[in-house]
């Protein structure tokens, strides 16, 4: 799928007046920087003081060196004038980089849903670790959670604010080569990220592994983003900015926010992988939870509630619910979330105090959160009978369903004595899967279901029929992983704190461990669905885009061509 | 700590406690904006943002 043609079309059917053509400074100073960078990267790999850090900075130069051919290529392939941002009066949409972060998601997607499944396995049967250390499920684990929240999550967010701000500002998205920097760095990054935590680098800060260099790189990239968010908002020909918008762009600005508190650190080398954090004992603790938290809320919240905002009205062809009410939603999100972080640290070394303020604030992001999901149920008034026939839709709805449960199970777990039961055990790794399988990864399957035929210029999907297996294979998946981990987790927790009478414990750690293998079977069943579910995705959207258009029927619940 | 009432004490005391009530005023703000019945047209308006596009 990732071959030029699919993504490069440009617009040379219009006549063009015979200019001159110069490479733009852009052009010049990216391809300048990247040469340089090659050379820097070059010396660094030949004076380097471990394998990893060798192979990474080896990696990094050929990727400077092909970044510098292609903006040369592409100097050369495109007519002398850049793109116009509006044709007719209507404006010029920048599709691009768009379709390459759908493409590379869907692989990352199944990529992340499959390393999941292997670690899942291995928990039941740990001698598929094969003792070999690339695969121990300590940099699995790291290579799962990174694939499909930063990875899969990431191109999702990045693609669909890409479009968004450009639909709801009616504008082309900022900047020439910069969109194409931030999704192709961005990628580059999580290669990085990725390869490390198999040849076992990492910095150890759960959702946060990636070591110096590439929080570094992480940071140019982010900044990039962000400024292109930023000046498409600015150029925008719609005076109000969406309420999507402000929710992507508290995603953008908090995320850069928390990955500069979280990752000062120190190399031990410039020439090696390894580093030391700056922040010391209970404090690294607790911006690793402010962090760690805000992630979820700023990251897996606030940026996949700016696809709700712009995909279920869409879908759905209703108006937002209350706009008043996204409005109170936004703002009581941004001033409770940033608070939340302690509650990962009860019954720690962190002042108490500090346990009960994360917890307060925790529950009261019940507020926002029930607040946002019946804004995006009550959009389908009028239009519930669409659940009926259209699954792309369903799968939206079943999404904001499930933020409602994951994010009432939140706070529920967040109070201190309910917290003494979950913590530490699989119960918080239910509540975090009914979040991330069902919220997150249906909210992103629903989007890219919507988004690649918009942005294929595609009638409808290749089979609203595989939607539906889709759904429903998914679904039964999460309902066996979610009940598995709870009903493992209590058991685990009941389990760590019964006493026999006589005030001894009454089960060994490992009676515990062994009570667990039918939860992680079940666990693991359930992943597997998951998975199939992506795959059969991966194949309807492959179709969508190779299928021509006069092929495709066009069920009468689908999008207009464009 | 014993609670000496210097001017160091007030001051550190005073920055770190009127966050909340600032913030609790400009969230009411917020309120009051959202809430406000002439902005209630534009915001039916921009409800249907997404439908209106080209």
């Amino acid at each position: 799928m990732v071959s030029g043609g699919v993504f490069f079309q440009r617009e040379s059917a219009m006549p063009q007046p015979s200019i001159s053509k110069t490479m733009t400074t852009g052009e010049s100073g990216l391809a300048l920087v990247f040469a340089v960078a090659a050379f820097l990267c070059l010396i660094a790999s030949a004076k380097a003081l471990d394998a990893p850090f060798a192979f990474h900075t080896g990696l990094s130069a050929a990727a400077s060196l092909a970044a510098v051919f292609f903006i040369i290529n592409r100097y050369y392939d495109r007519p002398a004038r850049l793109p116009p941002a509006e044709i007719n009066g209507r404006p010029n949409y920048n599709m691009g980089p768009i379709k390459f972060t759908a493409a590379i998601a869907m692989f990352w997607g199944i990529a992340g849903f499959l390393v999941g499944l292997i670690i899942a396995s291995q928990l039941a049967w740990p001698a598929l670790n094969f003792d070999l250390p690339w695969i121990q499920f300590g940099r699995l684990r790291p290579l799962h959670t990174s694939a499909v929240i930063f990875a899969f999550g990431g191109n999702v967010l990045i693609g669909t604010s890409f479009y968004v701000v450009q639909k709801s500002c009616r504008a082309r998205l900022a900047g020439d080569l910069a969109p194409w920097f931030v999704v192709l760095g961005y990628n580059y990054f999580i290669l990085i990220a990725g390869t490390g935590y198999l040849l076992g680098v990492t910095q150890s800060k759960e959702y946060a592994e990636p070591e110096w260099y590439a929080d570094l790189w992480l940071t140019i990239v982010w900044v990039t983003y962000l400024l292109v968010f930023l000046g498409t908002i600015i150029k925008r020909k719609e005076p109000h900015i969406f309420v999507a918008n402000w929710f992507y762009l508290a995603f953008i600005v908090t995320i850069a926010v928390l990955h500069l508190g979280n990752n000062p650190a120190l190399p031990v080398s410039f020439f090696g992988s390894k580093s030391y954090i700056a922040w010391g004992g209970i404090q690294d603790a607790m911006f690793q939870w402010w962090y760690g938290h805000n992630a979820v809320g700023f990251f897996l919240t606030a940026g996949f509630l700016a696809i709700m905002y712009y995909f279920i009205p869409k879908r759905a062809e209703r108006p937002i619910y209350s706009y008043r009410l996204s409005i109170i939603h936004f703002w009581a999100l941004i001033f409770l979330y940033i608070w939340a972080g302690p509650h990962h640290l009860h019954y720690t070394a962190l002042p108490d105090w500090t346990q009960t303020l994360g917890m307060t604030f925790s529950i009261m992001l019940w507020m926002p959160s029930w607040g946002g999901m019946i804004n995006g149920l009550m959009t389908l008034s009028g239009a519930w009978d669409k659940l009926r026939t259209d699954p792309v839709l369903r799968m939206l709805v079943v999404s904001v369903a499930f933020y409602g449960m994951s994010t009432f199970e939140g706070p529920m777990m967040s109070i201190k004595v309910v917290n003494s039961l979950s913590h530490y055990t699989d119960w918080t790794i239910g509540h975090v899967h009914s979040g991330a399988l069902g919220w997150v990864g249906f909210v992103s399957f629903g989007a890219l279901y919507c988004l690649v035929p918009w942005i294929w210029n595609r009638k409808g999907l290749y089979s609203l029929k595989l939607v539906n297996w889709h759904f429903w294979i998914a679904t039964l998946g999460i309902v066996l992983y979610i009940s598995a981990m709870w009903v493992s987790g209590i058991l685990q927790g009941l389990m760590w704190r019964a006493y026999t009478s006589l005030g001894f414990l009454e089960y060994s750690f490992i009676e515990s461990v062994e009570a667990m293998h039918p939860f992680y079977v079940i666990r693991a069943a359930g992943g597997a669905l998951f998975l199939i579910g992506a795959l059969i995705m991966a194949y309807n959207l492959w179709m969508t885009v190779r299928v021509g258009e006069q092929e495709v029927q066009m069920p009468v619940a689908l999008q207009p061509a464009e | 700590m014993k609670a000496i009432l210097t001017l160091d004490n007030l001051a550190s005391g005073l920055v770190t406690t009127i966050w909340t009530p600032v913030f609790v005023a400009i969230f009411l703000a917020i309120i009051a904006y959202a809430f406000w019945p002439r902005n209630k047209a534009a915001f039916d308006e921009a409800a249907s943002l997404p439908l209106r596009e080209e």
